[in-house]
């Protein structure tokens, strides 16, 4: 392997401000890990995040990044994508901002099957703002929002959503198996089109069901299993596993995969001449656009 | 009789024809040499109600849509019923006599009632019930004595090679429909003598599309929203061409933040949108202020609030732009007066979102935006001025993307850069780009350097008042009445200007605003040093742009007139006030 990065210089000299025993940790070094083995150059990655815990994770790398508002780092991202496609772009955020508030940006940017990388640290639980539910905390789930019955909404599912929603590379890892994490974000990242990884990523403060050991106990690996990733249909019946139907297994790993699907800059005719940052400006030809208006 | 210009109105309901009847007669009249301004007043209906579109054309340069109608076709009775008794003395009235019945009683001295077996005279020719329309069309180019080549080449370039049949019958309906002029009183005689020297024409949106083109736009992110969704139509329509991602998307968050997104990476991007989209933006502005971003985003204004109407003007959005976000950041709003101006001001619009690192706010409306007008001289060579970018910002090792600098502008470097990797964060951050707001904000350092980074990005405010067009007086000096107003009221306020001086005496001038923020204080103050009296005129309730003059300036206007009916101003609206004001 090429080693003109070393795996330290893919880290920032600003150290991470989460809590000890945080999930996003090993997120972190899980991505530091891919961008490493793929020896991407720092200045062609671009890291887009919104709001949250889990959005800091820009600030410590070495890469460009963009610390966007909170649920609109998916619309940032496609838009700095489609004007220059040569960058690697990964959004980086938590499950408040992807599946809640920036919902509707998730689903439509996996329909249009970008070519970028969507890590969510799904920590079931809002953690910045000190312990509300979340789209993804469990029915019954007791939190500073929800504190007499708990929750009583129905979670989503990130999975089934993606798979439906056309995201063309379906993945779920768990803080807890980093190697697990660096292997399937560098795949993603490989991927051609939209890429989800929905990362399990306890919150030691303030979820105290969905823990590293809560986690431990259920946690299988589809690939262990037999899983084929190119079928949509065993896809789906591994998604709906947890939590609709149940809670004691919970299957991480790829769960779907397609690489047939042309991407969404493949597919727009302004991009055949090459990225827009690179083509020239203004009208070229006056005088036979102002002939329209006569 | 003689006239220098004259109005063409066309009623029907939704889905007759109304609008692509009157826009090939906007056509005609301009290819016919003459200056040309359109009006449509419609409704949020596809078929049915009741819709119009009123056609001024005259021989000098014209100031709004006019008023009372010179020749009016009714395509329904409920035209009949609603217009007939505005048609001025001397025009006619075209109307198919087998079913719209006219009260005579009802109608000025001298009007003509023009009744023509329309549809009949159509089905003769094609069952298609829109060729009725052209009928009329023809009936009314007789009227007028306009070249009726002008006719023929219209409808080639509708339906041009594909359909020729379809060109002949509509030539041939139209032809019967000249002759029919013929056996009912002959033309108008206006005594016009028409050039015949073709004028561009065009909208107050195509001329924001043709700014944004000529400057170098190369991403639109847009949702759909009249009174700007033609924006978007007509960018779609050019973006393959132009190579322009031009990108419809989800909601108008998604619209603006793709757009900045671009921008961050580069591009020079836009999005459009009316009040209510842009009140989904405000948030995502604020963003590209702090984050220091460039972006123009359009904002079309219609009737609200809420929902509003949305096929009626109004400039009731000017205290969203000025507020929009939450905080203090920098920001221009631009306010163009006409189709020109809207062309020259959106091309600056992204010399400056992008000198200023900052977004820059285009505001028009309804009337302006979809209106059709003649226009002179749009240069498409503009000058594509980038700003300050991280090589001018010293050696590599030093690069800091918000460095402080007195401009408050600093180094902009693009990702795929080599060597100048940062990163933007709408949380307050130190000149590196490092976060504030975690674990800094309140140590005293830091509170230093919090008030420096606000200080430093709204220095930007005073370069982008000097890089914005001053507010324009333009009538007489020693007038007893000053008119203030901004956008697209501009020309009813002129008009009324001169009208008032050639019928009454009067002497009025007018202060224009071409730019809105940041407030041109020190012009302002000199225009209205010797203003003897002033009357704010807008399209809102409140005096939005009143308040702000106030507000900069501590001048109240001695009056304010406000219209927020739907309608746009007219000359007479505004002519009688002036009246009354000076009484």
């Amino acid at each position: 392997m090429r080693t003109e990065f070393e795996l330290h210089t893919y880290k920032s000299e600003i150290k991470p401000t989460w809590c000890p025993g945080c999930g996003d940790y090993a997120v972190l070094n899980a991505l530091q890990k891919a961008i490493h083995a793929l020896q991407l150059e720092p200045w062609n990655v671009l890291i887009v995040s919104g709001i949250g815990c889990s959005s800091n994770l820009p600030h410590f790398l070495s890469t460009y990044g963009f610390h966007s508002i909170h649920g609109r780092a998916v619309p940032v991202a496609s838009g700095a994508k489609l004007a220059n496609p040569d960058l690697h772009v990964i959004i980086t955020g938590g499950d408040g901002d992807g599946y809640g508030i920036g919902l509707g940006h998730t689903l439509h940017a996996m329909r249009r099957n970008l070519d970028v990388t969507y890590i969510v640290m799904n920590n079931q639980i809002y953690g910045l703002t000190t312990g509300q539910a979340s789209p993804t905390s469990e029915k019954g789930m007791k939190t500073k929002s929800t504190p007499t019955v708990g929750v009583i909404e129905n979670p989503i599912d990130p999975i089934s959503l993606a798979i439906s929603s056309g995201a063309t590379f379906v993945a779920r890892t768990f803080s807890g198996d980093v190697k697990h994490m660096a292997e399937l974000v560098q795949r993603a990242i490989e991927h051609k089109g939209f890429s989800l990884v929905d990362c399990l990523s306890p919150c030691v403060t303030y979820n105290k069901v969905n823990t590293y050991d809560f986690f431990r106990e259920r946690v299988y690996y589809l690939e262990k299993e037999g899983h084929d990733p190119r079928d949509v249909r065993a896809a789906f019946a591994k998604a709906i596993e947890w939590p609709m139907i149940q809670r004691e297994r919970i299957p991480i790993g790829l769960f779907y995969e397609n690489k047939d699907v042309p991407t969404y800059e493949e597919l727009e005719p302004a991009l055949r001449k090459g990225p827009l940052v690179k083509q020239p400006l203004g009208i070229p030809d006056p005088d036979e656009l102002l002939r329209e208006f006569l | 009789m003689s006239k220098r210009d004259f109005v063409f109105r066309i009623g029907g309901a939704a889905g007759d024809g109304v609008s692509s009847t009157a826009e090939s007669f906007a056509k005609i009249c301009s290819r016919s040499g003459l200056h040309v301004w359109t009006y449509s007043s419609y409704q949020s209906v596809i078929r049915g109600g009741h819709v119009w579109t009123q056609v001024r054309a005259g021989m000098e340069r014209l100031l709004s849509h006019g008023e009372d109608p010179d020749i009016l076709v009714c395509l329904n009775q409920a035209t009949m019923d609603v217009h007939q008794g505005d048609v001025a003395t001397d025009g006619a009235i075209l109307y198919d006599s087998d079913s719209i019945k006219l009260d005579p009683k009802r109608l000025r001295s001298n009007v003509r009632p023009l009744g023509i077996p329309l549809r009949k005279m159509a089905q003769a020719i094609s069952p298609n019930a829109l060729m009725r329309n052209t009928v009329a069309l023809g009936a009314v180019v007789r009227l007028l004595e306009l070249d009726f080549r002008h006719v023929e080449t219209a409808f080639r370039d509708i339906w041009g090679d594909k359909k020729p049949e379809i060109v002949e019958q509509n030539i041939r309906a139209a032809k019967d429909g000249a002759d029919a002029v013929a056996s009912l009183g002959g033309p108008l005689a206006l005594g016009l003598a028409y050039p015949n020297v073709p004028k561009p024409i065009i909208t107050g949106n195509e001329a924001v599309c043709l700014g944004a083109l000529a400057a170098g736009c190369k991403f639109l992110a847009q949702y759909p929203m009249t009174p700007a969704s033609s924006i978007m139509h007509w960018m779609a329509a050019h973006a393959a061409k132009y190579d322009v991602v031009v990108k419809q998307v989800e909601d108008e968050l998604a619209a603006i933040n793709m757009a900045i997104g671009a921008g961050f990476a580069g591009v020079r991007s836009m999005t459009a949108t009316s009040g209510g989209g842009f009140s989904l933006m405000v948030e995502a502005l604020g963003q590209g202020g702090m984050t220091e971003t460039p972006v123009v985003a359009v904002l079309v204004q219609r009737a609200g609030p809420s929902t509003g109407l949305p096929t009626k003007t109004e400039q009731g959005d000017l205290n969203l732009a000025l507020g929009a976000g939450q905080g203090d950041w920098p920001r221009a709003i631009l306010a163009p007066r006409t189709p020109e101006e809207a062309f020259v001001l959106t091309a600056k619009a992204f010399n400056l979102a992008e000198i200023y690192q900052t977004p820059i706010i285009v505001i028009s409306d309804l009337y302006l935006g979809e209106g059709h007008r003649t226009v002179d001289g749009l240069d498409f060579t503009v000058p594509i001025v980038r700003g300050m970018t991280a090589s001018d910002g010293g050696a590599m090792s030093e690069f800091k993307r918000y460095r402080h600098t007195e401009s408050g502008v600093s180094p902009r470097a693009f990702p795929g850069t080599k060597g100048y990797q940062f990163i933007a964060g709408s949380d307050e951050h130190m000149e590196s780009g490092e976060l504030i707001s975690d674990v800094l904000a309140g140590l005293p350092e830091f509170v230093e350097e919090r008030r420096r980074m606000m200080e430093k990005r709204m220095r930007k405010l005073e370069g982008l008042r000097k890089d914005t067009p001053p507010p324009e007086l333009w009538g007489p000096s020693n007038a007893d009445l000053t008119l203030i107003s901004w956008g697209s009221t501009h020309g009813p306020a002129r008009e009324a200007i001169l009208r008032v001086e050639e019928r009454e005496g009067i002497k009025a001038n007018h202060l224009e605003y071409p730019t809105l923020f940041p407030f041109h204080v020190e012009e302002t103050a000199a225009a209205l040093k010797g203003a003897k009296c002033t009357l704010a005129v807008e399209g809102n309730y409140t005096g939005q742009f009143a308040r702000l003059l106030r507000a900069e300036t501590g001048i109240k206007p001695d009056h304010f007139y406000g219209k927020y009916d739907g309608e746009p101003f007219s000359p007479r609206d505004i002519a009688n006030k002036i009246l009354e004001v000076v009484s």
